[in-house]
């Protein structure tokens, strides 16, 4: 049995309507992007080791995301407190969501989840400000993809550059 | 599988009169290193990267860039311009050695004992620390690492494109043959 997901949602498509938690008792949800770009970063799991991992990489980055007006959040099957713990402990303070329950559901939706092992994909999206996916990108599980794809992207879609 | 594919390569090139290079500009094969001071996986990287420096020679040409994390490594950007302030007095790799070879100890005192240990003028280190002359440097080393897709510490681009495998010395030095 392989675990290949079908692919992700490719450019052109509208980003599948979503409402997660992102806090103990807050949600947020597609309709709380719309108006402006947006990076939703679709990964295993928090607490992978601290230099390698996105999460912080994307924080450190977050000044050239916000050149862009755009906004990031971070999704994950991890449940809402283990994302405060997460964030805290590593200094992001964008928005993570808990595709928790039910589980991976918008994972899956935008074809960026991995059945086999309940966990989705490390998987990018950047969306425009209504909503349709402009890029998407699956790095292999055990790559971080880093920052220069989603840039290349808000470029392309912006027509704006960010220096050097 | 991936609706798009990508490579991430680096886009800013190797200049020798602001980058900090070993070994010869025109060698067949190139390394060019981003690394944060305080990240305890460089440290591991710095023993790889000094063999495989000395093993290559002049077939080899290093770089070194740095990308500190400094959300999660509050010393990284200071240790970073220390280096660079070392740099600008001709001592950068050593500086970079005395580093990495203490990493529990980047504070303010410290930096300044090692630009001692190297007989730096230490008024001119201190005022160039103070004064953040370096911080574009710095600034401007991280941006193209960003750009060029480093997606932690430490991230090597070997002969220009990121090498994603495993960073031991007979990985890398497969990868650069």
């Amino acid at each position: 049995m392989t675990n290949v997901s079908q692919g992700p949602l490719p450019p052109g498509t509208e980003a599948p309507d979503f409402r997660l938690a992102c806090a103990p008792g807050r949600t947020l949800g597609r309709s709380d992007l719309q108006g402006r770009p947006s990076v939703l970063v679709f990964y295993p799991a928090d607490w992978s080791p601290v230099c390698s991992d996105q999460m912080p990489l994307y924080q450190q980055v977050k000044p050239l995301f916000d050149h862009f007006e755009a906004q990031i959040v971070g999704i994950s099957v991890d449940g809402a407190w283990c994302h405060k713990a997460f964030a805290e402990h590593r200094n992001i303070q964008y928005p993570l969501l808990a595709d928790f329950e039910p589980k991976g559901a918008v994972s899956r939706a935008f074809g960026a989840y991995r059945d086999n092992e309940g966990i989705s994909e490390r998987a990018l999206f950047v969306l425009d400000a209504d909503s349709t996916i402009r890029w998407s990108y699956v790095s292999p599980i055990d790559v971080n993809p880093g920052a220069d794809g989603i840039l290349h992207a808000l470029e392309e879609m912006t027509g704006q550059r960010v220096a050097p | 599988m991936s609706s798009t594919t990508w490579q991430s390569s680096l886009t800013m090139p190797v200049v020798p009169g602001r980058d900090h290079v070993r070994g010869r500009i025109d060698a067949p094969a190139t390394m060019v290193e981003y690394g944060d001071y305080e990240c305890p996986f460089c440290r591991m990287a710095f023993d790889v990267v000094e063999e495989i420096v000395d093993e290559l020679g002049d077939n080899l040409l290093f770089v070194y860039r740095h990308f500190p994390l400094s959300t999660v490594h509050p010393h990284a950007v200071t240790a970073a311009e220390a280096a660079e302030a070392a740099g600008a007095q001709g001592r950068f790799w050593d500086m970079h050695r005395l580093l990495y070879a203490d990493q529990q100890h980047l504070g303010g005192q410290a930096l300044m004992d090692r630009a001692q240990a190297l007989g730096l003028a230490t008024d001119r280190f201190v005022d160039d620390l103070r004064a953040h002359v370096h911080a574009e440097k710095v600034e401007t080393d991280f941006l193209s690492g960003v750009r060029s897709g480093v997606n932690g510490t430490p991230t090597l681009f070997i002969n220009g494109r990121r090498h994603d495998g495993p960073a031991d010395r007979a990985s890398l030095l497969r990868a650069l043959r």
